[in-house]
């Protein structure tokens, strides 16, 4: 009999009733008194000297209250990167200088060098017109080919940095020689290059930012579409403009999505704080569609070339990766974790592969930043594996589904340290495998496979098995690895006096559907009803601390938190019990909302024990502070390791290429399921983001740095069409050891195995299909890349 | 994008040579140019109007000619500014030779494009800088020829009948100079 309410019941979301009503406030809602309009002056060309910027003419213009160059920040601090990496030679990374505007010279399409402040949006975009055209920019030649970059010293994206890397990264760098040993002597090796696509995380509310400041006081006041409130706020505040934490507010309201985009701070938070400061006026910002395309946070975009070694029955022996990642043209906050710390570490795989080793170079480039986006880092990992594992399989005709079973991590194994790093606490591969071939039903394939041909398609299944590392924490951990914050999460538990509760947390709920689950588990642990609990987020004036939403942390890091403060409440509440009911408190339990004496009737509601909190006649006052209100912050031991197995079937149109996703099955394992209604949804927007990327989205720059797929007319993203409906089970649930809720996290999982399950599936149904010279395509596998494959 | 081609034109390529040295033909050849002016040493002032895909704009730049070797080849060169829309730049390398029939004239075009309409219109842009190079060429050698004669006006001179050459140039760019 399913639950109701409470943990792993399917309690509707709550926040959907607002956004799905229209009544959803986001940044651009919010009109403020005596606003001002500020628009960002862009680059047009991918890599310029700025020669001259002339404001006059737009300072004078109607309306206009302030112009703004990269002069005017020259002295402030930039935008720093969250994660110091050291290359292969100890070298720290190259960092440069990311201005609040481009400064000297421009560095993308879409590089702010100025912004315009004024009475209206419309005066403000003429003359932001009117600063471009009175601008002098001499265009240099652009950056755009990451191997083509790394080798010419003489054309840099900052002229400080000569070969244009930001660093050259081995992991580990002291096992090279005995992988290098184990592939010069391996009976088989499968070599495979590939790229992983740049995405544009396309959320559906592009990036806004409001700056208020208060001169009577002054504070300043940043309303912006954020995932990590405090994290904004001690970047603008301790890095970027030198304002005291405790004189900046930063309000994260409702948040349109943001798949790792809305994670950094960007340089329009700062202008607008700037702007308002030197105004006295809320100045506002909000994005184009246009400047998402070019001024976000892009996703992926890595060139791999992965080898196995293995013996000729598929036992892995080894692997060996060669990537060249992409960053962009600044380092944008995680852009230097996530083809690290995020991908390297993860190249083990599910498997009990004795040897890894992975190079990643890191290399700037005249197009936007490039940063984690849902998955970050583990998608590109579980995509040269699968695709690597699936092609040895072939070479070697064995098949896909033993070759994985081969070499599963068992059981037995765990803890299981993996040759790259990472401890795995617990999981079940065998089970997940398992379970997706049933649910795919396997065996039914080749009948399916014969009545799409009868159609005239080729049908092909593809398997991928994937494992992640979330619940990105434990801080001492992270800061081993060159993190330069801590990531660990906060919760505040406020029982108020006639027992409604408000919960504080870190985390920051832009779609997830945090002000649903979190409730339920409040729900279940204090036995009030879930409607008594209201979820408080976004608010750095509200809420104690955080470390905010990506990564899949949130239940994980931060619900685990308010779990905390939940024994923390009941524990207060267990000595107040124990002198209202005249007990010794070592014999007060409690359960199902009630404090009891044990072995006796003798009880008090958790409503009654909140109210004597507040109202404290009958209390110990003497021994207790009154009030019910508790805090908690948690840093886990490690991180949560989720898995799982995809089985996707495509059909492919020979004649013209096109590839029709028509089945795509889930059997994950995330733990223990707080909500499985919200567990489908993630792994349903995670797996069509997935399909999105393996067959639909490209981002492409041409040679000259202009972004050719710059609006939803180029750029390819998933609709309801292109999906199939999935088959999702989660049943296979190996609870987190180290958290005592048991869950690990399922928000990118379905983005990280879905990409090698498509790919592998088209390859397979070429095959099936006799077309047996085609053994990669690669992402996005559009019409074109198939025809082309088929007939080339 | 990069594209090629050649025409053959009726006419000497002295003819040729000086229609392409014309800023009247140069306006009246470039599609949407709404002005042209200047001169073959200085450059030309430029303004067109043009709509890539979904972008419409009016270009304001200038028009250079380099490479002159007289009567035989030069490059033609422009970049305008769009504003909003962002840039254009493009060129031709134009040649010119004999032929028994007239003028060989070839060219190599280039073109770029920056900005918004990148953005918006790169899906077209290679369709749109051939329909461009095309229309271009298209009504330059019906200056220099004058039009078919079954779209000769009614009015035309009773010379220009004559099949000369200079009547070829005076149903053309040269007729409309001289009024």
């Amino acid at each position: 009999m399913p639950k109701d309410s409470g943990i792993g019941a399917a309690s509707k979301r709550r926040e959907d009733v607002r956004f799905l009503t229209g009544r959803g406030v986001y940044t651009d809602d919010l009109k403020i008194q005596a606003q001002a309009h500020a628009v960002m002056v862009r680059s047009a060309v991918a890599h310029g000297r700025i020669v001259s910027v002339d404001t006059s003419a737009a300072a004078a213009m109607p309306g206009v209250l302030a112009v703004f160059t990269g002069e005017d920040f020259k002295d402030v601090g930039g935008n720093p990167a969250g994660w110091l990496i050291k290359s292969r030679n100890g070298e720290p990374m190259r960092e440069p200088k990311r201005p609040v505007l481009a400064h000297g010279k421009v560095r993308h399409v879409g590089d702010a060098y100025a912004a315009v402040v004024a009475e209206t949006y419309q005066q403000a975009r003429d003359a932001a017109q009117q600063l471009a055209d009175d601008t002098v920019i001499e265009e240099l030649p652009a950056i755009i080919d990451m191997k083509a970059a790394a080798a010419d010293a003489s054309n840099r994206v900052h002229d400080e940095i000569p070969d244009n890397i930001c660093f050259d990264w081995g992991w580990i760098e002291d096992n090279r020689a005995a992988v290098d040993a184990v592939f010069a002597k391996a009976p088989h090796v499968t070599t495979l290059e590939l790229v992983n696509n740049r995405l544009v995380p396309n959320a559906m509310e592009p990036r806004a930012s409001i700056g208020e400041y208060f001169p009577g006081t002054g504070d300043y006041k940043l309303t912006t579409t954020s995932q990590n409130p405090h994290l904004t706020r001690l970047l603008v505040a301790a890095f970027v403009m030198g304002i005291p934490e405790n004189k900046l507010t930063v309000v994260a309201p409702d948040v349109g999505g943001g798949f790792g985009s809305k994670i950094y701070h960007y340089g329009e938070e700062a202008l607008v704080l700037a702007a308002a400061k030197k105004l006295g006026r809320a100045v506002r910002w909000t994005a184009e569609r246009s400047e998402s395309f070019l001024s976000d946070a892009h996703g992926r975009d890595h060139v791999t070339k992965i080898e196995l070694a293995c013996e000729k029955d598929g036992t892995f022996l080894a692997f060996r990766t060669e990537t060249y990642a992409n960053v962009g043209a600044y380092l944008s906050n995680f852009s230097t974790a996530t083809p690290t710390f995020l991908h390297g570490t993860l190249m083990a795989g599910p498997y009990k592969v004795p040897h890894v080793y992975v190079n990643v170079k890191t290399i700037f480039t005249n197009t936007a930043p490039v940063d984690a986006y849902r998955g970050a880092g583990r998608p590109e990992a579980t995509f040269s594996l699968e695709r690597v594992i699936d092609k040895m399989c072939r070479e070697l005709s064995l098949d896909p589904f033993e070759v994985r079973r081969k070499n599963f991590i068992t059981t037995d194994m765990f803890p299981y340290t993996t040759p790259v790093g990472l401890a795995y606490d617990t999981g079940d591969y065998h089970a997940t495998l398992d379970k997706v071939i049933q649910i795919a039903d396997v065996s039914g394939f080749e009948m399916r496979r014969q009545a799409s041909a009868s159609k005239g398609k080729l049908r092909g299944m593809g398997l991928s098995t994937w494992i992640e590392a979330c619940g990105i924490a434990p801080s001492h951990l992270v800061g081993v690895l060159g993190s330069r914050v801590g990531l660990y999460d906060a919760a505040t538990v406020r029982v108020n006096a006639t027992g409604n509760i408000s919960v504080m947390v870190g985390a920051h709920s832009h779609g997830q559907g945090h002000e649903t689950v979190f409730p339920q588990i409040v729900a279940e642990r204090l036995g009030v009803p879930e409607s008594a609990v209201e979820i408080v987020h976004g608010d750095t004036s509200k809420i104690p601390f955080g470390m905010g939403s990506y990564g899949s942390r949130s239940l994980a890091v931060c619900g685990v938190a308010m779990n905390k403060a939940i024994d923390k409440i009941v524990a207060k509440g267990r000595k107040i019990a124990a002198h209202m009911l005249e007990a010794s408190e070592d014999d007060i339990t409690f359960a199902d909302g009630k404090f009891s004496v044990a072995g006796t009737d003798k009880a008090k509601t958790f409503g009654e024990i909140a109210f004597s909190a507040y109202v404290p006649h009958n209390y110990p006052l003497e021994t207790l502070e009154p009030g019910l209100e508790e805090t908690a912050f948690y840093d886990p031991a490690n991180f949560t390791y989720p898995a799982g197995a995809y089985i996707c079937e495509v059909e492919v149109d020979a004649d013209t290429g096109k590839v029709d996703v028509v089945a795509f099955h889930c059997a994950d394992d995330f733990g223990n399921i707080m909500n499985p209604m919200i567990v489908e949804g993630q792994v349903h927007g995670g797996v069509g983001q997935g399909i999105g990327q393996a067959l639909l989205e490209n981002t492409s720059y041409d040679e000259n740095g202009q972004l050719l797929t710059g609006s939803f007319m180029d750029y390819a993203m998933p609709r309801a069409d292109d999906v199939p409906f999935y088959n999702v089970d989660y049943s296979c649930q190996t609870p987190c050891t180290h958290n005592p809720l048991g869950v690990k996290g399922c928000g990118e999982a379905g983005a990280i195995g879905s990409p090698p399950a498509v790919v592998n599936a088209v390859i397979d149904a070429l095959h099936r299909g006799g077309i047996t010279h085609v053994d990669h395509i690669n992402m996005p596998v559009s019409p074109g890349r198939v025809w082309q494959a088929i007939n080339g | 994008m990069q594209l090629s081609d050649s025409r053959d034109i009726h006419a000497a390529p002295e003819t040729v040579w000086a229609a392409i040295l014309n800023p009247e033909v140069l306006k009246d050849c470039v599609p949407g140019c709404e002005s042209m002016t200047g001169s073959v040493a200085e450059g030309f002032e430029a303004v067109v109007v043009q709509k890539v895909g979904p972008v419409k704009a009016r270009f304001t730049g200038l028009v250079k000619l380099s490479d002159i070797i007289e009567g035989r080849s030069l490059t033609i060169s422009g970049e305008g500014k769009g504003g909003p829309a962002g840039f254009a730049r493009g060129g031709a390398k134009v040649a010119l030779e004999p032929t028994a029939e007239g003028t060989r004239l070839s060219y190599e075009v280039e073109a770029a494009v920056g900005g918004k309409i990148a953005q918006l219109g790169s899906r077209i842009i290679d369709g749109f800088a051939k329909k461009m190079a095309d229309e271009f060429f298209t009504r330059f050698q019906t200056a220099v020829e004058g039009p078919a004669p079954e779209d000769a006006p009614e009015d035309a001179p009773a010379e220009a009948a004559e099949g000369t050459e200079e009547g070829e140039q005076k149903k053309g760019w040269f007729r409309r100079l001289i009024g």
